[in-house]
């Protein structure tokens, strides 16, 4: 008999928030920066006080529309915020302000790689609203950090075409990615500015209804996002197919014993008594905005992976790589335009020496490694054979810490390479004497003795000789 | 003389001559409220040695000379006014000892030019009246008679202009609660159009309906002080960019050709005769100077205040969520948050507040949005399209205030419908957003003002003003100030 997870498919909408890149917030001037002390970056206005009035922020409406925009979205040129009542200690005016009939972007699309090929996941919609602030619980006591009270955020809901677990990551990874292409958000979970819920529900496979969902909460990572959906649809499947019922429920993850439990009903049972936000004009996004933000949009994740593919003759894995960061492929294409020929050693520089030390340092890349034109330049000095590959790789790493130039570094650390054909002749002559025995058994036949002549002259020469040019000379030599 | 009693127009003159100073005008104030106070009622908090420091810094300014027209002019501010430093209640339980770090976008214009706060006037709890008797801090009594209601919910500010404890006064319109306290203390009260004035800083009752302005002695005064309040504030996106005219420049005294709508529906039965008689009386004066009357009609009327407890409440629901315990006002600690909230709100808001926020709720709700709130909003739309086709064949509409006069305090505390008809020729103003002011036009047999409600276009405060203004010098009527 057939095992039942192969009689069930999954399907799987995710809603996700993440905080716009703006230095203020949404509706007053407040910094927006994560990090500051608790409540210091408050006012009147995001501390929700008697009689103050929200004023949009212009920035963050540009950056919902790009991302929008990025999506394939329609952009409305007329939509309104509306409030959304509950009480909660951390949402200070007792409602949140978001949009609810008649969200910013509508539709669109993004596609995703899968193990199983090319996949596109539909969206619903594209909304944009406040954060609320942060309870902490310390000592018996709770207290409210309000600085992320008012933080601009967008939502993005997904249309259930999610099929499984890895789906839904490689779907996150992609939004993020373009988030951070388009600069709308640093889409970082854990810092709390990208987060995830997950509506969840198994059928029959070939089935055209949809069962009964289950939402999950408290998602920060996408590892947590990915073994939640695994483990749910497991547990629906097993309950379906043991003919029990699925109630809808809303379940929080509990990372420590991996899985997912539901949520008291009075924690969720809310009717959020939407009605539009009478503070706010409706906002009107003219045509001439909305294509403005289109012709400054940059290039997008996906269109860069198939133009690295097309132009640089890269392979997708490579490719896909070095596009996940946008300043990682900022980085990538600077240091071509430094002159190299070689892409493939650029590359493999790139996905090897580059990323390797941002991650050892954990610092953001600017900071981590040397400007990319003159790690270009080093490059460019192997690719002219003035510099071994591996005295490259000493230059570089000591460039990483000394900040200085590739031609400064492999100066100071006295590694040019020597090409100078006298020279190296001269030293393949001195070992060609010294060693009259082996050249006479080299001559014999014993043709394993030549990289032991290689070693030789390298030595003499300290190690910076062409070791191409080495072999040429010493073949040459020999030979005579 | 009796230096509280002046008008802004001759305090200013007496001022800018130094023949008075702000401190000494102040101080008149001051003893006037000491005075009158006890039986009044008409503030909840009396800023005595601030409005002395604020008199003294606008003294040295007048000696300057060139200082603005409402420089060292006392004036009293209804408590829903959000103003730095000094306790604002919007006459809650709740807020009872609120301190605001902010300043209503108003406050902080009127500062500007030096003007003087008395203190904060009484007012019905988060506007929610209209008799200044759902105050947490007790009702303000009518200067004209004691024992009636000073009208709401700005009735404190009413009060107050009327019994000379200040020149004028700050007040909030959501439903009429500027024009019905005005016409009950015989006094000039002006509600804008909506988005003339900055909302920022006054404490949200309907956010939609919401506008401030000012209680006066004179239609003259009235348009000083609004010229000050109006105009584009970056911290209100509801606010108009419109430029403000110059509205003592409009007080032109000439009606001349003038067209009076008189809206047929709002003759109603249960109006008090002496009201009609006397708002009639003053239609006709207005014929004498020139003007012409047209019948018009405003056929939504009868659904106005149905609208109004829809959408007021609604709004007002979630504008009250705020005062929740925990960051600031009132808090009833509770072992949990759902606790705390309960107890907070149950002790902290008064019952008329609580039946608008559970009314509010209500209408809200899922599943029955579309048929309270929505529908609501439609028929604002069409109270609105009502008064622009009245406005093809008038320039100004006129009609009573109120359909009586001030009535006793507790005679319809018992009745909330009672009591919201008070507001039944005010409210379709708010919900078609435009402007209004009454102003007296006459007593009753008990010697209580009858006041007179004249409507403009939107941002039609100039036609107004000076047909109010025209009438007021025409001498129509004797002023009879209170005999308290």
């Amino acid at each position: 008999m057939e095992p039942a997870t192969e009689k069930y498919e999954a399907v799987i909408g995710l809603e996700v928030h993440t905080h716009l890149l703006t230095r203020s917030k949404l509706f007053c001037g407040c910094a927006a920066a994560f990090g500051a002390g608790p409540n210091e970056n408050v006012c009147p206005v995001c501390m929700g006080m008697p009689g103050v009035l929200p004023v949009l922020n212009r920035r963050a409406v540009e950056l919902a529309i790009r991302m929008g925009l990025a999506a394939h979205c329609s952009i409305s040129e007329y939509s309104i915020f509306d409030r959304k009542s509950y009480f909660y200690p951390d949402l200070p005016k007792g409602y949140q302000i978001s949009q609810y009939e008649t969200p910013l972007c509508k539709g669109g699309y993004i596609d995703i790689a899968t193990s199983g090929g090319a996949r596109r996941v539909r969206l619903v919609r594209i909304h944009m609203e406040e954060d609320a602030g942060k309870n902490i619980h310390q000592d018996g006591t709770s207290l409210v950090d309000f600085n992320r009270s008012g933080v601009p955020l967008v939502e993005i809901v997904s249309e259930p075409d999610i099929r499984s677990a890895e789906e839904a990551g490689a779907y996150l990874r992609e939004l993020r990615n373009i988030l951070r292409y388009v600069g709308a958000s640093e889409g970082r979970m854990e810092e709390g500015n990208f987060r995830c819920d997950v509506n969840v529900s198994v059928r029959p496979k070939g089935a055209t209804e949809f069962g009964t969902k289950t939402e999950i909460k408290n998602l920060n990572s996408f590892r947590f996002v990915e073994k939640a959906i695994a483990y749910e649809v497991a547990r629906q499947i097993e309950t379906l197919a043991a003919g029990g019922r699925i109630p809808q429920e809303t379940h929080l993850w509990d990372p420590d014993r991996e899985e997912t439990r539901p949520m008291r009903s009075k924690e969720f049972a809310n009717d959020y008594r939407y009605f539009p936000e009478p503070d706010l004009p409706p906002l009107r996004v003219p045509a001439e905005l909305i294509e403005r933000i289109r012709t400054a949009m940059p290039e997008l994740p996906a269109d860069r992976r198939a133009r690295f593919v097309r132009d640089f003759a890269l392979s997708d894995y490579e490719a896909a790589l070095l596009t996940e960061e946008r300043e990682v492929a900022d980085y990538f294409e600077a240091m071509l335009a430094a002159g190299l020929g070689n892409r493939k050693t650029a590359a493999n520089w790139v996905m090897t020496e580059v990323l390797r030390v941002v991650n050892e340092t954990g610092s953001p890349l600017a900071d981590a490694v040397p400007p990319p034109a003159e790690t270009g330049r080093l490059l460019k000095m192997v690719e002219e054979a003035t510099l071994s590959l591996n005295a490259a790789k000493t230059a570089f790493a000591a460039m990483c810490k000394s900040g200085g130039t590739a031609a400064a570094t492999v100066g100071e650390l006295g590694l040019v390479q020597v090409s100078d054909e006298g020279a190296i002749a001269t030293a393949c002559d001195k070992v060609i004497e010294s060693e009259a025995a082996n050249v006479a058994e080299y001559r014999a036949g014993r043709d394993k003795l030549f990289g032991f002549f290689v070693g030789k002259v390298m030595k003499l020469m300290g190690g910076k000789a062409n070791p191409k040019i080495i072999n040429e000379i010493l073949k040459r030599k020999l030979a005579g | 003389m009796e230096l509280c009693r002046l008008t802004i127009a001759e305090a200013r003159a007496l001022l800018a001559r130094r023949e008075i100073s702000a401190v000494e005008l102040t101080r008149a104030c001051l003893d006037r409220i000491a005075e009158l106070e006890r039986r009044l009622n008409a503030f909840i908090t009396v800023c005595a040695r601030e409005a002395i420091a604020q008199a003294e810094v606008a003294d040295k300014r007048l000696e300057q000379g060139g200082a603005p027209a409402l420089c060292g002019i006392p004036l009293a501010i209804k408590d829903i006014y959000a103003t730095r430093g000094v306790r604002t209640t919007c006459a809650s339980k709740i807020l009872e000892k609120f301190v605001p770090p902010h300043d209503a976008t108003s406050i902080a214009k009127l500062r500007a030019v030096g003007a003087v706060f008395v203190g904060k006037a009484n007012m019905d709890e988060f506007a929610m009246g209209s008799s200044t008797e759902n105050s947490a801090f007790g009702a303000t009594r009518n200067p004209y008679d004691l024992q009636r209601v000073a009208g709401g919910s700005s009735g404190g500010s009413a009060a107050a202009v009327a019994a000379d404890e200040c020149l004028a006064a700050l007040g909030t319109d959501t439903g009429g609660s500027i024009r019905e306290p005005a016409s009950f203390c015989g006094v000039v009260g002006i509600k804008p159009t909506y988005s003339r004035v900055s909302r920022y800083g006054v404490i949200a009752y309907a956010s939609s309906l919401d506008q401030v302005g000012p209680f006066a002695k004179s239609v003259r005064d009235a348009a000083i002080v609004l010229r000050e309040l109006a105009g584009i504030d970056p911290r209100d996106s509801t606010c108009s960019a419109r430029p403000v005219p110059d509205y003592e420049r409009a007080l032109t005294g000439d009606v001349k050709g003038m067209r009076i709508g008189v809206p047929r529906e709002y003759f109603v039965e249960g109006m008090e005769a002496e009201v009609e008689g006397a708002v009639r009386a003053a239609l006709r004066h207005y014929e004498t100077m020139g003007a012409r009357t047209v019948e018009i009609s405003l056929p939504h009327t009868d659904y106005a205040i149905a609208a109004y407890y829809l959408i007021a409440t609604a709004e007002a629901s979630a504008n009250l969520a705020r005062y929740d315990g925990i960051r600031y006002g009132l808090r009833v600690p509770a072992d949990n948050n759902i606790e705390l909230y309960n107890r907070t709100r149950d002790t902290g808001f008064g019952a008329e507040v609580k039946r608008r926020i559970m009314l509010g709720t209500f209408a809200l709700s899922a599943g029955y949005y579309d048929a309270y709130y929505l529908k609501a909003q439609k028929v604002r739309t069409l109270i609105r399209r009502d008064f622009e086709r009245a406005f093809e064949t008038c320039d100004i509409i006129a009609t009573p205030t109120a359909p009586t006069t001030a009535f006793k305090i507790g005679e319809k505390t018992a009745d909330p419908l009672q009591m919201y008809l008070s507001d039944i020729f005010t409210i379709s103003v708010n919900l078609a957003g435009l402007p209004g002011l009454s102003m007296p036009c006459g007593y009753d047999s008990h010697g209580m003002p009858i006041g007179l409600q004249i409507v403009g276009a939107p941002f039609g405060e100039e036609a107004i003003l000076r047909a109010a203004d025209a009438y007021e010098r025409s001498g129509a009527i004797a002023r009879r100030p209170p005999a308290i």
